[in-house]
């Protein structure tokens, strides 16, 4: 089966001098969900802002076919939405609709067809009554489901989702895993919830020093990096 | 004249349902700074420009409380526009509105944070505080620089190429119009009357 992102040797230098990425390999397959791992800082995040252009260092990406150029880079951006950890910074629009809509809009969908994607999208994610609601007061947990339906709206292919768990409640949590689990995209995770990874990924990938040292089930990688913090392991003093 | 743009000020307080004396306490938040300058027209042998200077200052800051007390701030926006309003100050507007809360929001938790390790406000006024506070500011100013960063990159990421869409294009309604017509009248007519009596 043809990848449909494959990154070959990609690498790249922050301006600080920084090196972050160190000759990443990576493929994800259709359908597929697939785990980042790794500690704070190995290039996880990095690596997945190169996907769709945001950052750009050496190597190649390949997303359905396209290679990742200047001139691919509207048509790849249709194919991969990022949401991003922080909320906050995703949702600068003054309503939700209009938020959700804005990614639409920018793919030059009239604004008929644009206004009943949107609705659609906020359906998908159980926000459809949020619409007129100013994003700035809405919980935690809505605010994560509204900016998926912003990326939902714009049916991209693959879904890349940065630590889609920060700041949520254990039923905020198990409220995403079950919208995440039912959206048919291929999708990328950055994660530290290893129940999270659990409950959706088929595969993980395990980064250090900007470098995938491993990858397999989630259950494998857990295991070979002992990545995962049980009270059990906490050694208790005197 | 200013008493009568007063009432109507009140009038329109009140039929909006607002507290009356909550948003004239409020609205003397200008009077220290209009005091100023009514004191140096005093000053400089003006007192009867220094009053009105004060006056009008505190009207205004009234129908400008009454304004935002109504209308949703995203409204507003569209209303300015409609009436030709640049769309970059538009932008500027819809982001600092936006983003004031969330980075007033970081200013608290650093605020906290200093507390819970025994910084007082008598601490920040003295010359190392004032360093200190200077500091605290710079890493406020950083974070909003990475916040800014952050919402280019969501921006980017779903398409944005420099230029606003609206989603919904506001329309001057005929209700508009008529509010708009009788919004303006009013004063005028107030104006004719008050100066016909004093003639």
């Amino acid at each position: 089966m043809r990848p449909i992102i494959e990154a070959r040797g990609l690498r790249f230098r922050y301006d600080d001098g920084t090196a972050a990425l160190n000759g990443v390999d990576f493929c994800l397959y259709p359908g597929e969900t697939v785990a980042l791992f790794g500690p704070n800082g190995s290039g996880k995040t990095t690596f997945v802002l190169h996907l769709n252009g945001l950052l750009t260092g050496e190597g190649e990406i390949e997303v359905c076919g396209l290679t990742l150029e200047k001139r691919n880079i509207p048509e790849i951006r249709r194919k991969i939405g990022i949401v991003f950890q922080d909320s906050d910074s995703q949702l600068f629009m003054p309503t939700v609709l209009e938020d959700v809509a804005f990614g639409l809009l920018n793919l030059g969908c009239d604004r008929v067809s644009a206004l009943s994607r949107a609705q659609n999208a906020l359906e998908t994610v159980g926000m459809a009554q949020a619409g007129s609601r100013a994003p700035y007061h809405l919980s935690a947990g809505e605010k994560k489901r509204v900016a998926i339906a912003g990326i939902v709206a714009m049916e991209p292919e693959v879904l890349v989702l940065d630590e889609p768990t920060a700041n949520l409640d254990p039923p905020g949590q198990r409220s995403l895993a079950d919208l995440i689990a039912h959206l048919p995209h291929a999708k990328i995770i950055v994660t530290h919830d290893i129940a999270f990874a659990q409950a959706l990924c088929q595969r993980a990938a395990f980064f250090r020093d900007g470098l995938i040292v491993a990858q397999g089930t989630v259950d494998q990688i857990v295991s070979q990096f002992n990545w995962v913090f049980t009270p059990e392991q906490t050694k208790l003093r005197g | 004249m200013s008493a009568g743009f007063f009432l109507l000020l009140a009038g329109a307080f009140v039929w909006a349902r607002l507290p009356l004396g909550g948003v004239l306490l409020r609205a003397a938040v200008v009077l220290p700074f209009s005091a100023l300058f009514g004191l140096i027209c005093w000053l400089a042998g003006d007192p009867a420009r220094g009053l009105s200077l004060i006056v009008k200052s505190y009207l205004s800051t009234l129908a400008v409380l009454l304004v935002i007390s109504t209308t949703p701030f995203p409204v507003l926006l569209k209303g300015l526009e409609l009436t030709g309003v640049p769309q970059f100050l538009l932008l500027v507007g819809q982001f600092l509105y936006r983003y004031l809360f969330v980075i007033g929001e970081e200013a608290q938790h650093m605020r906290k944070a200093s507390a819970a390790r025994g910084a007082t406000l008598r601490q920040w006024a003295g010359g190392a505080g004032f360093r200190s506070a200077a500091g605290a500011l710079s890493v406020l100013f950083a974070r909003s620089y990475g916040r800014a960063e952050q919402i280019h990159q969501a921006m980017t990421a779903r398409g944005f190429s420099g230029h606003f869409q609206p989603l919904q294009r506001a329309q001057f309604r005929p209700y508009d119009t008529v509010f708009t017509i009788i919004a303006c009248l009013v004063p005028i007519l107030l104006r004719i009357a008050v100066e016909r009596a004093a003639s």
